[in-house]
């Protein structure tokens, strides 16, 4: 394969350096940021690729939305997402954020669902073991950056952290408006009106607000946000947390963050406040009461167990009752 | 007692060698070749390396062998590996004037300078099963009959003629799309350029693998978007347009088809090399415009390129591109699907929709679940509202 990169030429990528070279006067900052990558360690990794797939100068590229996209909380900024080896839908857009965000030194946790198993997690998770060889890990708080699709995990995170959203439509006015022209001049303007009708009008029709996963939220009383198809139960995840947030569209071209600390409000009114939801019954392997919950069709007469959807939270739980009962009969 | 699900690194690993079995299909019979692909199923050949924007037949014949002829799963294995060719520059134009023509026809003169060349074609083709194919041995190997005298090295297009009557309308030359009105956009500059040659400025065409697509879009960009595009969706876009959504009557004023040589300038030595040829098949569309206040009745063009022999991709282009030309050209806005630049950019390319349209079989459990407890509580809702109905009733 012709895809190696110069891996000493980590600053500025050996594609188009000429213009590279223009640009970067200016922007010794942004320079510098690129090539924290860029220290011995990186060396070629399988196939020839460079360090996590991506050459140096995308990932600058990347990296530069990323630097945008946090010093404007929710905005949604263009970028120019490249074709990935696996399939828009896929969560191209969080493995390219990854790819920018990685250094060799990173533990990477991948999770689908809330699980680490799921079949699209381990492809991702592969993908990076491949091509970026950093360690990989199952335990949250072992992970210094976390890709996702659809949950944020129970434990909360740590500013040693960034959490990597997948992110499939980042626009949260899309289904009202499927112009991108209006839609951005809407965000411009701030003119939010037709989402607060939409939810006026399914509290009027259904008694509730009837979105239950991506449920808008406004990020630091500015933009109107999508917070990836995530449930509203993690809604409250995302408010304050001292994680950065990233959140990846691939297809749709776009990346947008909620930097630590963040002010992240659900869309509600003063009569109707955000519920998250709670759950009558408690995880059937581990007894947590405060868990997301997936609902498993265990027999065809209509048996059903809940269990928890994050899979690190729920064994680690299910390991530290184990291990406490087996201390007790030895204490016996 | 359940046991949440493992193994997905299993199944996917059995999945890929099942695969593998599958695309080898039956043992007993011989394997295909890449020169096999390539020379004989050259029209799949040429979608894929059109459509995959990368012009390299072996390497698309390679794709659809792995693909085991799923022409988008090949469409993206080209496109997969074209994004990690580094690139080196940017060619000259290529001049489809001046190219060595296999086919070449107008369907508005009869005869015209450089002549009708009817080349290979389905067209006059009578469409019954060749049983002769069927059979296992080659028979006697057909030759195509040469021509006593060879096509001219240039031949003049035919839209060319009818400018020089001034019939056809004159084409700007600027990229740059209309004035962007919008408002609070915050661009940086090398969001744009990063990747920018310096030597390149404002009219270098913008490059939609490079940059992120933003509307409106210029007419270069939108020819790029087409190019790349599915041609089903092309087709049936064109053939609304033949069926009155957004209704412009076409004629096919050339199509052409044939070798272009690819030419790079080398500023440091001072030169232009020929890298190599590429062919190509092109399309100009005219269509009759009834002139605006400012410029009296004339003919339009619509325009298509695509690599290789790919005919029908190429006019549904030409169409399209035209359609997509309103507002440039006067015309109304009649709410056509063909018209709407931003559904036809957003929509056409398929390794973003089969992507999109594809994902929906990962797991979404996590969303359902939250949908299923909705409906659950806005039924028990429902019904626990009708029960106290009742009662109240029953008390009257």
């Amino acid at each position: 394969m012709s895809a190696v990169d110069d891996p000493t030429d980590l600053t500025l990528g050996s594609e188009g350096s000429d213009a590279s070279v223009a640009e970067a006067k200016g922007d010794e900052q942004i320079a510098d940021l690129s090539s924290d990558a860029g220290d011995d360690r990186i060396d070629e990794t399988i196939d020839g690729y460079n360090f996590a797939y991506l050459d140096e100068n995308t990932k600058r590229m990347i990296r530069r939305a990323i630097l945008k996209a946090v010093a404007i909380p929710g905005y949604q900024t263009p970028f120019a997402s490249r074709e990935m080896p696996m399939p828009y839908g896929w969560g191209t857009g969080g493995v390219q954020v990854t790819a920018a965000c990685l250094t060799p030194g990173d533990t990477l946790k991948v999770i689908d669902q809330g699980a680490d198993d799921t079949t699209n997690a381990v492809s991702i998770r592969q993908f990076f073991e491949k091509t970026a060889r950093v360690d990989t890990t199952t335990r949250t708080e072992d992970a210094t950056v976390i890709q996702t699709r659809h949950r944020i995990p129970e434990k909360a995170l740590t500013e040693d952290q960034i959490i990597v959203y997948q992110v499939p439509i980042p626009e949260p006015l899309r289904y009202l408006e499927p112009r991108e022209t209006e839609t951005r001049k809407m965000h411009a303007l701030e003119e939010y009106g037709l989402m607060h009708v939409k939810l006026y009008e399914d509290i009027s029709r259904h008694g509730h607000i009837a979105t239950t996963y991506a449920y808008p939220v406004m990020v630091e009383d500015r933009y109107v946000t999508d917070p990836s198809p995530i449930p509203k139960f993690d809604n409250p995840k995302l408010s304050n947390s001292p994680a950065l947030q990233l959140f990846g569209a691939g297809r749709e071209q776009r990346i947008y963050a909620i930097p630590p600390y963040t002010k992240v409000k659900s869309l509600d009114f003063e009569d109707y406040p955000f519920d998250p939801g709670q759950w009558p019954q408690a995880c059937a392997l581990c007894g947590a009461e405060d868990s997301y919950l997936d609902e498993i069709i265990t027999d065809d007469a209509g048996g059903r167990m809940f269990v928890c959807s994050d899979t690190d939270f729920c064994s680690r739980r299910r390991a530290e009752q184990d291990a406490a009962a087996t201390s007790e009969e030895g204490e016996q | 007692m359940y046991v949440a699900t493992k193994g997905g690194e299993k199944a996917i690993a059995a999945a890929h060698r099942q695969m593998a079995e599958e695309r080898r299909g039956d043992p007993k019979i011989p394997a295909l070749t890449i020169a096999q692909i390539r020379e004989q199923l050259s029209l799949c050949v040429d979608r894929c390396m059109t459509e995959g924007s990368l012009y390299d037949r072996d390497l698309a014949a390679l794709a659809i062998k792995q693909s085991q002829g799923d022409l988008i799963e090949a469409i993206f294995l080209l496109r997969a590996y074209r994004t990690t060719l580094p690139r080196f520059g940017y060619s000259r134009p290529i001049d489809t004037g001046s190219m060595a023509i296999v086919r070449r026809v107008s369907a508005t003169f009869k005869d015209i300078p450089g002549g009708q060349i009817l080349g290979p074609t389905f067209d006059y083709t009578h469409r019954l099963l060749d049983f002769k194919l069927a059979a296992e041995t080659e028979g006697p190997r057909t030759v195509a009959d040469r021509a006593e005298t060879p096509v001219e090295q240039s031949v003049p297009h035919v839209l060319g003629l009818l400018d020089q009557e001034g019939l056809i309308q004159k084409e700007k030359t600027e990229n740059k799309p209309a004035p962007d009105l919008r408002i609070g956009r915050i661009d940086f500059d090398h969001e744009k350029t990063a990747e920018r040659p310096e030597a390149f400025n404002e009219d270098t065409p913008p490059d939609l693998t490079r940059e992120p697509l933003e509307f409106p879009a210029s007419r270069a960009l939108r020819l790029q978007a087409l190019a790349r595009g599915d041609e089903g969706f092309l087709l049936g876009l064109a053939y609304s347009t033949q069926r009155g959504y957004a209704r412009n009557h076409a004629f096919v004023g050339e199509l052409r088809i044939g070798a272009v040589a690819v030419e790079f300038d080398m500023p440091e030595l001072g030169i232009t090399i020929e890298l190599g040829e590429v062919t190509v098949t092109e399309c100009e569309t005219v269509t009759q415009f009834q002139g605006s206040k400012s410029q009296p009745p004339q003919f339009t063009r619509g325009y298509g390129l695509s690599f290789g022999q790919t005919e029908r991709k190429a006019l549904s282009m030409a169409l399209v591109e035209r359609a997509l030309r309103w507002s440039e050209l006067d015309e109304d806005f009649v709410g056509a699907a063909a018209q709407d630049e931003e559904f036809v950019l957003a929509h056409v390319d398929n390794i973003q929709a089969t992507g999109f349209l594809e994902h929906i079989k990962l797991p979404h459990y996590v969303d359902f679940q939250s949908e299923l407890e909705l409906v659950r509580r806005m039924r028990r809702e429902i019904a626990e509202d009708s029960a106290g109905r009742d009662l109240s009733e029953t008390a009257e």
